[in-house]
């Protein structure tokens, strides 16, 4: 039902997969996500639909391999199918004529920043696109965005490529020159990424959004699982997100929630890895 | 009636209440006195004929006992489970004034059983043209019922349901040892064997609108639940540990997480567990939770006798060893390092009556303690599911969130009916059959072409 048209390696433990979902290809915005599970035991994990063909009925997922779910998906092959997939969920990203706009993607969040990037340059703003990543191994989608971004500026920890150092340390480095012309933040990425971004742009009242990525089952408000804590209430990040101004998130609690099932999701992972070597 | 021993109802999460078998049914079935204007059947929301199935049973004529339910009743199997049977058809019946009220809900469940065995189904009916259209939204009881009245009567009938599973609480919430998987897989099984169409995966509001739905059908039921959790905004809510009752048993009822790792669905259970509430949903979660070997206590704001849950799942939660503290509301959630380490509570002592008839709880100053745990899950209620009237500003709802319906379960959207939790709030597996059953039949007759 929900084949697999293409897949492929494009950085370090990072994967394209192309995916047949007509459905939800035609009511895709950027900063929509859908809910996969891989098999019939399988875990629901969310993933941003980065692309969609409306015309071919198909989306473009791209995930980087952290546990069982994601290793299992990266070993499937074209033609396969998913068992399930949904969408699409969440709220689409807010999309205007900002002026002048900062796009950060780190590490994986590089794949969820690219449809805001394109949707904000063809909305007319001047984008600012900064990615970054542990080394130039785990980078992709240099090249898309370095057309669609007015300015692309690129991190690596390691000093591989580009600037040395976090993708944080460019957009300070550009605030400190130009922070008063910049209307808009936008960053998605590791938690605590987004919590020193928000806390660099908070003193210059820049407004800031994070796309919050909590543990989630069901993707449509029934379970609570994915609750975080926006301006001292409790939000749904799949109904009510997933982006929020960060200023106003508590990403201590996000960060804490997210390592919940630490030790069962490598128990899950080491169980699965030691079935495949015997085979 | 026979239950599953209490060491093997500890390890497993295999049926509890095990049912009649053909002997003990027909000597219950004839207990009851054949009332000629029995109260029973007034007492059932879907109006079951009681007396005529218990005559056909205690006459050996199952077959014709099981055509008689399914006239009214699609899923008696389930029904006669999970039904609170004591406040309706037996509450009612005539022998309870100076006994025990006959054991319809168990009669009812024999005779489900023995369809599902012997796949019985009613010939479909053709009224005159009839042959509607119908979209289906959600897949709980109410859209069940719905779907078979409206195919039983030769409608085209599609089941759109968001999650991967057809069958909503009957499949997420309600636990494998009240209401085994398997009925629930028969059930649709078999409206499928009838020509009804399921699709899972979509959720209509997001995938597809209501607009476009009905581009291509005659007219749209919405039953989509009360699937929204209830979370108490105290401290230390948002720790690791904390989960509404809809996340513990989603995980463990649809994710299969008490199988885990063999399924890749992790669930936390620790040691200890409270569980905030008093309501069937509470013991749901308490009895899970002593199944995947936790210590676990219930913890209700007023006393055992205002609780809400049914006395048969109170007294099956207490056999399997789940303790209770009564007149206490939690005040904070205690955490250490991120993790939960116990719960703050304050006694609580009963008022006058409140709307609900029920004696209010009043908290006493200063009576604050704590109880240790490592795990608290929130029981305290669920509401409308919001996703429909927030994409749909057409279908309108009220203070409560639920939606808005005329005599005839039409909603303020022309062509778009609703029934089940969505229009009642939180109610029961029968109310929402009948309104799924009622909105059939106002369709046929209002849209009948
Ligand atoms: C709205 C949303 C959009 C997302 N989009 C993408 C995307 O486009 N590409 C991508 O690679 N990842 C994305 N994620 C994260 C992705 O869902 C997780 O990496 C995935 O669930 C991990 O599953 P697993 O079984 O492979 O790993 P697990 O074994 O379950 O987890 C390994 C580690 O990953 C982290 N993790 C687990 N579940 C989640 C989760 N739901 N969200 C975030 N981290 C998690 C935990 O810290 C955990 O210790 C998104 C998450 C959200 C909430
Ligand atoms: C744990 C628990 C135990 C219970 N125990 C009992 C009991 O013992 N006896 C009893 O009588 N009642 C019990 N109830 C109550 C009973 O289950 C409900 O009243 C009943 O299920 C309501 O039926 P419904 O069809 O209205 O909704 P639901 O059963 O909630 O089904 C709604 C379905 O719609 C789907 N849906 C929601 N939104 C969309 C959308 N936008 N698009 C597509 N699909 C959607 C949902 O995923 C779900 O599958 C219990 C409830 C719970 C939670
Ligand atoms: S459907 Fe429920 S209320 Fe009606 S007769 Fe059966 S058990 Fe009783
Ligand atoms: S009220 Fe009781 S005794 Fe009378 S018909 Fe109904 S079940 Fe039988
Ligand atoms: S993932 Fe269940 S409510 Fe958000």
């Amino acid at each position: 039902m929900y084949e697999i048209l293409e897949i492929k390696e494009i950085a370090k433990e990072t994967y394209m997969a192309k995916v047949k979902a007509p459905l939800i290809a035609k009511k895709f915005k950027p900063g929509h996500f859908v809910i996969v599970r891989v098999h019939e035991k399988g875990e629901r994990i969310p993933l941003t639909i980065v692309k969609a063909d409306k015309r071919e009925g198909n989306i473009t997922l791209i995930f980087k391999v952290v546990g069982k779910t994601t290793l299992m998906l990266s070993r499937m092959s074209c033609g396969d199918s998913l068992a399930d997939i949904v969408g699409p969920l969440g709220n689409p990203s807010e999309i205007d004529k900002f002026g002048n706009v900062i796009c950060i993607g780190g590490g994986v969040g590089i794949a969820p920043i690219y449809p805001i990037v394109k949707a904000l340059k063809n909305a007319g703003n001047y984008v600012i696109t900064i990615i970054g990543a542990r080394s130039s191994d785990y980078l992709f989608l240099e090249k898309e965005l370095s057309e669609i971004s007015d300015e692309l500026y690129i991190a690596t920890d390691d000093g591989s490529k580009g600037f040395k150092g976090f993708v944080t340390d460019v957009l300070k480095s550009i605030l400190e020159k130009r922070g008063d012309q910049i209307n808009r933040v936008i960053v998605i990425g590791p938690t605590i990424m987004m919590k020193i971004a928000a806390e660099i742009t908070r003193p210059l009242k820049i407004k800031t959004i994070a796309s919050l990525n909590p543990i989630m089952v069901d993707g449509t408000g029934m379970c609570g699982a994915c609750r975080v804590k926006v301006a001292g209430e409790i939000k749904f990040a799949c109904v009510h997100g997933p982006e929020f101004d960060a200023h106003e998130v508590d990403f201590d609690e996000l960060i804490n929630r997210l390592n919940m099932y630490k030790e069962l999701e490598y128990q899950a992972l080491e169980k699965y890895l030691g079935e495949k070597s015997e085979k | 009636m026979r239950k599953l021993p209490l060491d093997k109802r500890l390890r497993s999460f295999d049926e509890v209440a095990l049912g009649y078998d053909l002997k003990e049914a027909t000597l219950e079935a004839q207990r009851c006195l054949q009332c000629k204007d029995p109260p029973c059947v007034k007492a059932c929301p879907l109006h079951v004929n009681i007396p005529k199935f218990i005559k056909l049973l205690r006459e050996g004529k199952l077959k014709e006992a099981a055509n008689v339910i399914l006239e009214q009743n699609p899923f008696p199997s389930i029904c006669g489970r999970v039904c609170p049977q004591e406040e309706l058809c037996q509450s009612a019946c005539a022998l309870s004034k100076i006994g025990e009220p006959v054991a319809i809900g168990r009669l009812e469940r024999f005779i489900g059983d023995y369809i599902l065995e012997n796949n019985i189904t009613l010939p479909k009916k053709t009224v005159s043209g009839n042959k509607l259209k119908i979209a289906i939204v959600g897949s709980g009881p109410a859209g069940l019922s719905a779907a078979y009245f409206l195919s039983m009567h030769s409608c085209e009938v599609t089941v759109f349901e968001a999650l991967h599973e057809f069958g909503g609480v009957l499949v997420y919430g309600i636990p494998n040892f009240r209401l085994p998987k398997e009925i629930v897989y028969k059930e649709i099984e078999r409206l499928k064997a009838s020509g009804v169409k399921f699709v899972k995966n979509v959720i209509v509001g997001k995938t597809v609108t209501v607009k476009e739905i009905l581009e291509f059908y005659d007219a749209v039921f919405i039953g989509t639940g009360a699937g929204l959790p209830n979370i108490l905004n105290i401290p230390g809510t948002n720790l690791c540990e904390v989960y509404s009752a809809n996340e513990f048993l989603i995980r463990i009822n649809l994710m299969r997480a008490y199988k885990f790792p063999n399924y890749d669905t992790p669930i936390k259970v620790g040691r200890k567990v409270i569980v905030i509430g008093g309501g069937n949903v509470a013991m749901d979660v308490a009895r899970c939770a002593r199944r995947l070997g936790a210590d676990v206590t219930i913890v209700y704001r007023r006393t055992e006798k205002e609780m809400p849950a049914r006395r048969e799942e109170i007294e099956n939660a207490k056999e399997e060893g789940v303790k209770f503290k009564f007149l206490a509301s939690p005040v904070r959630i205690i955490g250490e390092n991120g993790h939960v380490k116990g719960v703050e509570f304050i006694r609580m002592k009963l008022g006058e009556p409140d709307e609900s008839g029920r004696r209010r709880p009043i908290p006493i100053p200063g009576s604050e303690f704590v109880m240790e745990c490592d795990t608290v899950v929130f029981a305290i209620g669920q509401s409308p599911n919001p996703l429909i009237p927030n994409t749909t500003p057409e279908i309108k709802t009220n203070q409560w969130g639920c939606i808005i319906i005329d005599k005839n379960n039409m909603t303020t959207m022309p062509r778009v009916f609703a029934g089940g939790d969505i229009v009642s709030g939180a109610a029961t597996v029968v109310e929402a059959v009948a309104d799924g059953k009622k909105a059939a039949f106002s369709m046929m007759k209002l849209l009948g072409k």
